[in-house]
């Protein structure tokens, strides 16, 4: 493994990560206030994808990584997106 | 390459003693054998419960076993033969002798990890086997465990889903294991492009154990935790929704069938080439077939669940992606006609299997195609038509790769051969026995026989009483393999390190390799299937 690099992320870029985070999981707890159909879950999994994003790029270190990582990861992304966006052709048409 | 003088790995004992030499190993081509013992057991209790199962079917109305009984036999017989034998099947044990032979590597990138997935395998399994022993009883749900009755059964299900979650996480290390391997252990000189196709498969195969394994994992979790909390998740009782488990149990569970059938298929691309002796036709188009039927398989899990409540769009859309993942898999079998045109062919047993795969796999395939059809499987749902089809590809598919792999890789395993012509009488054997055992079975599902019961009307006799005797004639086909190959492993005659004149590297060296696998680790400069 001798072409890896090691990256140190900064302190500062690490808290305002963990602050993102945080006010992340606020925004969560309030939007679950409001009664949004059928949009509920797209809204909560956006929001939830967004924290993923951050926690791999900056705690995992995807952003300073490989490429070769980061599409495994895409494509890991794109599979389970597709695998709730297909439940969903059940629940959103069920009679 | 010289003939090396360092003992092989079967008497390199590593200063060792007894059992110890085999529990505490690291080498993959030892784990790969321990694996191959294991799976070898659980296959034959599977295949003694597919009997009994039979002789209760041999007529209607009970024979030997009352109903209670018989919903057991057909849950042991289904999780046996799913989680501890074909899942695991060819990578647990070919993957793992072969891989990093024909990658030209020492062994897999994590070796201790590799014998830490045995023993969570064997621990997985030892908790599966033991639901028969404690509790109320062997789960009776089908190895599916639909909710709700798996939530609300007397049974000892929680044990039998928990056993399945520790399987799972073996499959995941495996997989890991494998794509690490794949990425970082390729000898020099090996580009994506110049390696052997097997490891395309195990490479394919190991990203959908890696990625779906989690989702049946969970999902078996939210069983359990029903269970014991009583929280409607899938009971409609506690407003949970048992589509729903349907969902989650089939989005792992289909991408495993491909789990099972990868690998087989990677066998067969090494086999056909080697038995013709001709270059495998549409290299590339193998390949990327491998990725494309791991990637669309992720997506088919629904045609399941055509008859379940699903809403009619969903069922629309599953069955036609269903449709999508038959061209790829046709793609492979038209490139292995294709590279048997014109070849000298081989018919010594490896060769016999991987066309009896070919063969049981279009009618597995194809009988695929009808219950993916959405009006034709409302018709056929939960018949013997699905019981015929899925032995088709998962015993005459994967089953007959693993039996082809099997005697393939035997010299290089045991540096011995077995008897070419005992091997190839128990393989006509074998074929003509499962043919009886399972066509009577479509047949009989089109009728309308419905499948998970232990009796039957009376008009279902004939293709019935013809199937079980079709079950005595594949054990017998079985005996006689299993009886050929111990005769060879322990008498054979020496076989020379490449007695098949295949190309790839684990030809290249001895039968049976040494530990390291070779003295010098190899340079590649073409691709693997080079022959004239
Ligand atoms: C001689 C060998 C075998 C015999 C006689 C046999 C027989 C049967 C029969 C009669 C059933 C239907 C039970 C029912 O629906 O009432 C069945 C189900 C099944 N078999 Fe086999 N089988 C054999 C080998 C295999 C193999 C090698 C595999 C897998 C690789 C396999 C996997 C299954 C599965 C998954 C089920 C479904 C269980 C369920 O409904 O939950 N069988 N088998």
């Amino acid at each position: 493994m001798d072409e890896q690099k090691h990256h140190i992320v900064d302190y500062l870029t690490n808290i305002k990560v963990w602050v993102a985070l945080a006010v992340l999981t606020i925004l969560t707890v309030w939007v679950s206030e409001f009664n949004l159909a059928t949009l509920t879950v797209a809204v909560a999994l956006s929001i939830a994808t967004i924290k993923a994003i951050l926690v791999l790029s900056y705690f995992m270190h995807l952003k300073f990584d490989s490429k070769i990582l980061i599409i495994m990861v895409l494509v890991t992304l794109v599979i389970f997106l597709s695998m709730i966006i297909f439940t969903f052709f059940d629940y959103l048409y069920r009679k | 390459m010289t003939t090396t003088t360092l003992p092989n790995y079967l008497e390199d004992k590593q200063g060792k003693k007894g059992l110890m030499v085999w529990l505490t190993t690291h080498d993959h081509k030892r784990i790969g054998l321990m694996y191959l013992a294991a799976l070898s057991v659980f296959f034959i209790v599977g295949v003694l419960i597919g009997i009994l199962m039979r002789l209760e079917l041999l007529n209607p109305g009970k024979d030997i076993v009352d109903p209670q009984t018989y919903n057991s036999l057909f849950t042991l017989h289904g999780v046996i033969m799913i989680f501890l034998f074909v899942i695991p099947g060819i990578p647990a044990v070919f993957g793992n002798i072969a891989l990093p032979l024909i990658i030209g590597a020492r062994d897999v990138a994590f070796p201790k990890l590799n014998l830490f997935s045995w023993y969570l395998y064997m621990f997985g399994a030892m908790l599966a086997l033991g639901t028969l022993l404690v509790g109320d009883g062997p789960p009776d749900t089908g190895w599916t465990f639909y909710a709700p009755y798996s939530v609300k059964t007397g049974t000892n299900v929680t044990m039998a889903v928990f056993a399945a979650f520790i399987l799972g996480f073996s499959s995941i290390l495996t997989g890991l294991n494998f794509i690490v391997t794949i990425h970082r252990m390729r000898c020099p000189g090996m580009s994506w492009f110049k390696m052997p196709l097997f490891a395309w498969a195990l490479y394919a195969t190991s990203w959908i154990q890696l990625l779906a394994t989690p989702v049946v994992g969970i999902t078996l979790l939210m069983i359990a935790v029903e269970r014991m909390l009583g929280i409607g998740l899938f009971d409609p009782a506690l407003g949970g929704d048992p589509v729903l488990y349907q969902h989650l149990f089939w989005i792992y569970s289909h991408p495993a069938v491909y789990i099972m059938i990868l690998p087989g298929m990677g066998v067969i691309s090494e086999i056909i080439p080697t038995f013709s002796q001709r270059r495998i036709f549409g290299y590339k188009a193998i390949a990327y077939s491998s990725l494309a039927i791991a990637f669309i398989g992720y997506f088919v899990w629904g045609h399941h669940m055509f008859t379940s409540g699903m809403s009619g769009p969903a069922r629309v859309i599953f069955s036609i992606l269903t449709f999508l993942v038959a061209i790829p898999s046709a793609i492979k079998v038209f490139n292995w006609l294709a590279t048997m045109y014109n070849g000298s062919i081989d018919m010594k047993p490896p060769m016999l299997y991987a066309m009896g795969f070919i063969f049981l796999f279009l009618i597995g395939g194809l009988t695929g195609l009808v219950n993916g059809a959405l009006a034709a499987d409302i018709h056929i749902h939960d018949t013997y038509f699905v019981v015929g089809h899925f032995h088709y590809v998962m015993f005459g598919g994967t089953g007959f790769a693993f039996f082809a792999a099997m005697h393939y890789w035997f010299p290089k395993i045991w540096g011995k051969m077995y008897s070419i012509k005992h091997a190839t009488r128990a393989f006509w054997v074998l074929f003509t026995g499962f043919n009886i055992l399972y066509f009577p079975m479509l047949v009989v599902g089109i009728m309308g026989m419905p499948r998970r019961y232990y009796d039957y009307l009376p008009q279902f006799h004939l293709p019935n009483e013809i199937s079980t005797v079709g079950s005595w004639i594949t054990v017998l086909g079985l005996v006689y393999m299993i009886v050929v190959l111990i005769q060879g492993m322990r008498k054979g005659e020496k076989a020379e390190r490449n007695p098949w004149h295949g190309l790839t590297l684990d030809w290249q060296t001895d039968s049976p390799p040494t530990l390291e696998n070779f003295e010098e680790i190899p340079t590649v400069t073409e691709g693997p299937y080079e022959y004239k």
